[in-house]
């Protein structure tokens, strides 16, 4: 059994840091973990993608087409654009939160209506507004954490498993409010 | 005990596991992460040097002193490195001295896709070639024990995929060897008469270390059942593992040379043999150079970017892709941008405004190319951009002055020289230094400059003003490049002064955690805003436009007030 998790938004969303988190959890419950990274001129504002994969033995770092079995997207636009990734029988997660490119942002292209097209696909998708847990805790940068939260709720760890797992890769001044952030992603 | 790692932070793991004393860098993706990571071991002595060609310098001098020593560059940063290379590899080594050397295949992002396997192959320096993290770390021990015992420089041949990927590592303790400096001028300094000598062993290096090849333990043949056998080599094996699991495998650790007889026996095996290896044909034609026929390779298999266990499931088995086209649409394209709050887009917009031929450089700023400023007309290698703003000019039949950009990082890296050659030369120039006060792209190095070591030491900050007039500029001015209107009357009158001229557009890069700055947040007033779109011209992420209505994204906005500059109806206010 091999799972693919890609997770995908705009760089700067805090991308990495989530998918370390995510592969220090799966390693401490004695799977394989693979990670591959795209750094950087897609660090820039660009599209960032980040290649998850755990399991009993993992050669390949990449994850192809159809064979995502969650997509984790910061962004709405983002979540759409890897939809091919995703496993027919996958569940996209997506955050309800736009950065418009700069291609739409000059005018040349629309940002698409992103629902609209994920329910005529009729795919599996969930939208979650991470948005409104960074303004409970009145921070940007805790958006990847409350996703880790919300996807937590997909896996029969405990909860002191990624407690854990978020301790150990996050300095120790923004530890309680990255906690703060995964106990209010879970209630989402 | 086991751990998920980095490849560069295990190639990191592996130069600590093998006590290197001294390592000395220049970053460049993907390569920065490992002399980062090296930083942290007190052990170990790291730095970053200007560049490639010194970085390597200072490690071949720590080898001969009889330590064992590393320095690590992206495959572009080979080349700037490629003169002591060719020579350390005649003048042989002390102690161990590696080359961690990362190839970047797909260009996420570099400006060529090389190979440096046919650098290595050129040098005649052994290449060792790890496939995983744990590979990272037990490959770079290799690396130094094969260096001892050829006396020879090895390259430790990264991709981005092995560099960049995480997989799980099982650490070691540390070894420890002995170390001695002995004169040796016969050795050491390579003029001709003991240059000729030198090559001579070079070159029966090469026959020990093709005989080693054919039983190095970094060789293996993995046995299957397929009537087919394959050989491949760094993240390609893994590939092929996923695509083809019960394949008959020769996998290849040290890649330079390559063992004849292993290769031979291999082949001899199977009617049919796959090669398969990213970018060029390196193992291949050896192979075919062998007189082997019964092999494929690029005739089957692209030259050009990453491969991935499904092409390989495609080209051999016939799989045919995961047809997916779950889209009817086209979607807007996400390119990369200039940061909300970067201090090049003023001078960008400036450039745009003036309107000059201008020469780019290696760097975020590289970015000033795209829409919306379209702002530079060349990009080739770092400190390129000022040579060729000197050959515009003398190329021009009107003594046309260019502009030449560049940031700080990479002034000093190899854009001193081109300065000083365009001072020398009488040019007609225009030199923007884009003074960040850091390395940008590669994600906040420091460097002469910033008046701190890697290890965040404060020491002596080189004072760039001074060394522009030092190399006979006489013109030579600070702004600000938020400065829009002040910036495009400079530009004009540098372009109308004859001689080489420079402005230092000088703004700390707004995500260095060392210029943090107290937000004052820019809002729109509706009420004011007249919908002109002068404000979606500077081409600021944090700026969008939705169904006519003009916004600021708070949590973007960096509060540099560029958007208010440009707003004529003084639509964009202060966030009290």
């Amino acid at each position: 059994m091999t799972k693919s998790i890609l997770v995908v938004g705009v760089g700067g969303q805090g991308n990495l840091l989530l998918s370390r988190i995510l592969g220090d959890v799966f390693l401490s419950k004695g799977f394989d973990v693979k990670i591959s990274e795209v750094h950087g001129m897609a660090q820039r504002g660009g599209s960032v993608v980040t290649y998850v994969k755990f399991g009993e033995k993992i050669y390949s770092p990449l994850i192809e087409k159809n064979e995502a079995d969650f997509i984790l997207a910061f962004e709405k636009l983002e979540g759409l654009r890897w939809i091919d990734y995703l496993k027919d029988d996958g569940v996209l997660i997506l955050n309800d939160y736009e950065i418009p490119p700069m291609s739409v942002i000059s005018g040349i292209s629309k940002y698409p209506d992103v629902i609209s097209i994920l329910e005529k696909q009729n795919l599996n998708y969930k939208l979650v507004d991470l948005n409104s847990v960074v303004n409970k805790l009145n921070s940007s940068r805790v958006m990847n954490i409350a996703l880790l939260g919300y996807f937590s709720k997909y896996f029969d760890f405990s909860e002191q498993d990624w407690i854990d797992a978020i301790k150990r890769n996050i300095k120790e001044k923004f530890i309680d409010i990255n906690l703060k952030a995964f106990s209010f992603g879970k209630e989402l | 005990m086991k751990k998920l790692m980095l490849g560069n932070e295990a190639v990191a793991r592996g130069c600590y596991e093998a006590s290197v004393k001294v390592v000395s860098s220049y970053p460049g993706t993907p390569s920065t992460e490992i002399t980062e990571y090296i930083a942290k071991y007190d052990d170990i002595y790291s730095e970053w040097a200007p560049n490639e060609k010194v970085a390597l310098e200072v490690a071949i001098g720590a080898s001969i002193y009889g330590k064992r020593a590393l320095s690590c560059m992206k495959h572009v940063g080979l080349n700037v490195a490629a003169d002591p290379l060719f020579t350390v590899s005649y003048t042989g080594i002390n102690k161990g001295l590696v080359l961690a050397v990362a190839d970047d295949p797909g260009m996420h992002s570099s400006q060529n896709e090389q190979d440096t396997r046919m650098i290595a192959k050129a040098a005649k320096v052994p290449i060792v070639e790890p496939s995983d993290s744990d590979e990272c770390r037990r490959f770079v021990k290799f690396a130094f024990k094969l260096s001892e015992m050829y006396d020879t420089p090895v390259i430790l041949r990264l991709t981005t995929r092995v560099s960049h990927s995480q997989s799980i590592v099982e650490l070691e303790d540390r070894e420890d060897y002995q170390s001695e400096y002995i004169k040796d001028i016969s050795k050491y300094v390579m003029m001709p008469a003991m240059a000729r000598k030198r090559h001579i062993f070079v070159e029966e290096r090469e026959k020990l270390l093709s005989e080693f090849a054919n039983n190095c333990e970094l060789n293996r043949i993995e046995k299957g059942d397929t009537s087919f056998g394959i050989i491949t080599s760094g993240i390609s094996y893994q590939y092929v593992k996923e695509a083809i699991p019960n394949a008959w495998i020769l996998k290849l650790g040290l890649v330079n040379p390559l063992p004849q007889k292993l290769i031979k026996d291999f082949c001899n095996k199977f009617e049919k043999v796959y090669i398969i290896e990213e970018l060029d044909p390196f193992i291949e034609n050896y192979v075919r150079s062998l007189g082997i026929t019964n092999v494929h390779g690029k005739d089957i298999f692209p030259l050009c970017g990453e491969y991935s266990a499904q092409l390989i499931k495609k080209v051999i088995l016939g799989v045919e892709d995961n047809k997916c086209d779950k889209l009817s649409i086209e979607l807007p394209i996400r390119t990369p941008v200039l940061c909300p709050g970067c201090p090049h887009r003023g001078i960008f917009y400036a450039i745009k405004k003036v309107g000059t031929i201008t020469t780019g450089d290696i760097g975020c700023y590289t970015l000033g190319a795209l829409k919306p400023f379209e702002a530079i007309d060349t990009c080739v290698c770092m400190g390129a951009s000022i040579g060729m703003a000197h050959g515009i000019n003398k190329a021009s039949d009107n003594n046309e002055k260019a502009v030449a950009v560049i940031g700080d990082s990479t002034f000093i890296h190899s854009g001193i020289t081109g300065l000083i050659n365009a001072v020398y030369n009488k040019s007609n120039l225009l030199l923007i230094i884009l003074d960040n006060s850091t390395t940008g792209m590669t994600g906040h190095q420091e460097h002469p400059a910033t008046g701190f070591t890697i290890k965040n030491e404060p020491t002596y900050m080189l004072n760039i003003v001074e060394l522009c007039k030092t190399v006979g500029v006489d013109n030579v001015d600070v702004i600000d490049p938020y400065n829009i209107n002040e910036n495009v009357e400079k530009i004009k009158k540098s372009l109308e002064t004859k001689g080489v001229s420079v402005l230092i557009a000088k703004a700390p890069c707004r995500l260095h955690k060392r210029f943090r700055i107290d937000k004052k947040i820019r809002q729109v007033d509706n009420k004011k805003c007249k919908n002109c779109k002068m404000c979606l011209s500077i081409g600021c992420p944090a700026i969008s436009n939705k169904d006519g209505i003009i916004k600021i994204d708070e949590n973007l906005c960096f509060s540099c007030g560029l958007c208010q500059s440009v707003c004529k109806f003084g639509a964009i206010i202060t966030k009290e």
